[in-house]
């Protein structure tokens, strides 16, 4: 599957553990919720990065004590239909400034990218090779938004102020 | 009128651009199916019974001659020359085929109509008051606060992924005309004692297979927080609205669940978080928005014209004046509704033609706007009182001027099993001959005020609940089997109805109805008492007595 980060399809680095896979010695990786809490200060401790998997219907805050010493958090999309994992990323990134790889994970498709991108997400495990090719096009697909998310685009109504208020120089 | 600027059209003709794209892929067997109907749906194509459905929508029931034009193009040129009005500020077309859609969304786009969101578990069409800005004593016009919310759920990031769908209603009158009680979200306009204008906001409501009536979470939201407070709501909704079974998937399961105190709690807690956000908005956008609303140039003009009392004479014309004819808020002006409810036909439905000769008569008589409201009827909300008589005789050839207007064929009825695959009964034909038996003017003006809804399955877009008379068709034992309830209403005092007995079979529907207005008119207290009125003070038994004595 491949992965996509700062808009290039890239090697990922990470390696993913099961809940019972033995903990490699070193290298980057990416750690269930339930093991990694379990024995979170030993993960962080040992060298290489570390990431964690959180599922879709376990509260964020947990999360948070560790936010600052993570590399990743990989958010999960059982199903695209599944959107729970788009209010987590806003948390995240909004509310608790959260600045590591914030990874979108599961059935992760083209369509879902302009969204993902608005809610904070940065890397894509993409489920088609082709839609991984066409990440660049379909996210500069739209240049108009009408809400205001932590990615920081201009909305619409701002625009439109902007838009007054320059009209108003001269008149 | 609310006119788009560059901003709104760069947006719906990149959601064209990025649908034609998904449609070639499916086309091409690069999206499978279970992939592409999400996205399909979010456009609002449904697959039917024997089609393509293609529902396109009508924010806050507002339309513009130029596009009821369009849409008359759209169901000739890309369906079979006719259109159906929904319960929801929509318009359906039944026959389309899914090469052509991308067609047909760049065809409305160009003015300015859309079908972003029209089906799907996203934030569906915001709907109004089809007499917003033109109702006597309305607060202010609720349109403007709908578009500003339109935008703001129009491609979500974060809520476009819902457990189900999501529908919001507005209303500024006391009289409430969008039925906001029976929403995930109602929204009422109101003042506060320093004159600044909120909302009381209620949730939960919603009909189906478990229907509530909406509750209130909050009595004042300021307007200027009122995007953050939806979105605290769609937040917990998102988040904890179950979704492992779909019937259990609406926000009003949920409120039901933790109980409208706890809900709120939660709502509040999240809100305290984003409302000091760039959520918040300040005059100058509202301002904004309502700058892109035009208003008529109203003239000055007299109460009662000549032309009016000249045409008094002719009882036709009185019969659909006194039914079809409602008071503007601007002297010498009328709103007029238009009844798309003629005896023997679906209710909701226009063809191409009438469709396009009403753009004309907008134009001429209406300062070129439309309505569409939830009872499945239009409106023209700007008539001069003087071209009355003049626009009743233009209405009356097109078809238009069945003086039923809130009465007895003034049936609201979902597609059913002629077109729906979810549907178990036909709904339109019940509907169809209740307008036959009903067809003579005197019988349906003498019962008076009387909401009938008819659904074809569980799902209830035909509102049945909420019908004062309300008509659920389901399946027993490979038969139609219709549910017969009285006594709901779906206005400012929204209630469900009660069942009057066991089931009865197609072919006596309508027989059981006659049997209904027969007991009501037999049981009301005075002429003015309304067939609601009677039900609420006697209850279902005496109806129930009368009705299944000889059965």
């Amino acid at each position: 599957m491949p992965l996509v980060n700062g808009g290039k399809i890239v090697d990922d680095s990470f390696v993913k553990l099961a809940v019972d896979t033995p903990l490699p010695e070193s290298g980057d990786i990416l750690v269930p919720a339930e093991r990694f809490l379990g024995d979170a200060e030993a993960f962080l401790a040992r060298p290489g990065k570390v990431g964690v998997i959180w599922p879709n219907n376990r509260d964020i805050d947990e999360l948070v004590p560790y936010l600052g010493r993570l590399a990743a958090v990989a958010l999960v999309f059982p199903t695209f239909r599944d959107g729970r994992a788009y209010s987590q990323a806003r948390l995240l990134r909004e509310r608790f400034n959260y600045r590591g790889e914030l990874r979108a994970t599961g059935q992760v498709l083209r369509d879902q990218f302009v969204f993902m991108l608005r809610a904070g997400f940065d890397a894509f495990e993409v489920k088609k090779q082709a839609d991984a090719e066409a990440f660049m096009q379909t996210a500069k697909h739209y240049s108009v938004f009408y809400q205001p998310t932590g990615d920081g685009r201009i909305t619409a109504l701002h625009r439109r102020m902007q838009l007054r208020h320059s009209e108003g120089v001269g008149t | 009128m609310y006119a788009y600027d560059e901003i709104d059209r760069t947006l719906v003709n990149e959601r064209v651009s990025e649908f034609r794209d998904q449609v070639k892929r499916r086309l091409s067997g690069e999206l499978t199916e279970d992939e592409f109907k999400i996205l399909r749906l979010q456009n609002g194509v449904y697959l039917q019974l024997h089609a393509y459905m293609f529902r396109v929508a009508i924010p806050y029931g507002t339309l513009a001659s130029n596009q009821l034009r369009r849409l008359a193009h759209v169901a000739r040129k890309y369906d079979r020359g006719y259109g159906h009005f929904t319960t929801r500020q929509n318009i359906q077309f039944n026959w389309i085929k899914l090469a052509e859609l991308p067609d047909a969304l760049a065809d409305l786009a160009e003015v300015g109509i859309h079908a972003m969101q029209t089906s799907g578990n996203n934030m569906r069409n915001v709907t109004s008051d089809q007499w917003a800005g033109v109702a006597p004593g309305e607060i202010e016009d609720p349109r403007i606060w709908s578009e500003l919310i339109r935008q703001h759920t129009t491609l979500h990031p974060e809520f476009s992924f819902l457990p189900r769908k999501f529908k919001i209603a507005i209303t500024a009158s006391d009289h409430d005309r969008a039925a906001i009680r029976i929403h995930d979200i109602g929204l009422r306009l109101i003042k506060n004692e320093k004159g600044e204008t909120g909302f009381e906001v209620l949730v939960g409501g919603g009909l189906g297979r478990t229907p509530f009536i909406a509750k209130t979470i909050k009595h004042f939201v300021h307007g200027r927080d009122i995007l953050s407070y939806i979105e605290a709501i769609l937040r917990v909704y998102n988040q904890y609205g179950r979704r492992d079974n779909i019937y259990k998937a609406r926000i009003k399961i949920l409120v039901h669940e933790l109980g409208i105190e706890k809900f709120s709690r939660e709502v509040e807690e999240e809100w305290q978080h984003i409302r000091n956000s760039s959520l918040q908005i300040d005059d100058e956008v509202i301002e904004d928005i309502r700058s892109r609303f035009t208003y008529p140039a109203y003239e000055k003009l007299p109460h009662m014209p000549d032309e009016l009392r000249q045409a008094a004479a002719d009882p036709d014309f009185e019969a659909w004046r006194k039914n079809s004819v409602s008071p503007h808020k601007v002297q010498g002006y009328s709103i007029v509704t238009i009844s798309l409810k003629p005896t023997g036909g679906p209710p909701g439905d226009a063809t191409a033609e009438q469709m396009d000769a009403l753009a004309d008569l907008a134009d001429k008589y209406s300062f070129g706007e439309i309505r569409v409201g939830h009872e499945q009827n239009l409106a023209l909300p700007h008539v001069a009182k003087r071209d009355l008589p003049a626009l009743w005789k233009a209405l009356d050839k097109l078809g238009l001027a069945t003086p039923n207007v809130n009465l007895i064929t003034d049936i609201i009825a979902c597609p059913g099993l002629d077109y729906c695959s979810l549907a178990n009964a036909r709904s339109i034909p019940i509907a169809q001959e209740l307008t036959r038996r009903f067809a003579n003017h005197e019988l349906a003006n003498l019962i008076g005020r009387l909401h009938i809804n008819i659904s074809g399955c569980i799902n209830a877009c035909g509102h049945h609940h909420v019908g004062h008379i309300g008509i659920l068709g389901v399946e027993k034992n490979g038969e139609e089997v219709y549910q017969i309830t009285i006594g709901g209403r779906a206005d400012e005092s929204a209630a469900l109805g009660n069942l009057i007995g066991p089931g009865v079979k197609f072919d006596e529907v309508a027989d059981v109805v006659e049997d209904i207005v027969e007991a009501y008119l037999a049981l009301r207290e005075r002429p003015e008492e309304l067939f609601i009125d009677t039900v609420k003070r006697l209850g279902v038994e005496p109806f129930k007595e009368r009705v299944y004595a000889t059965r």
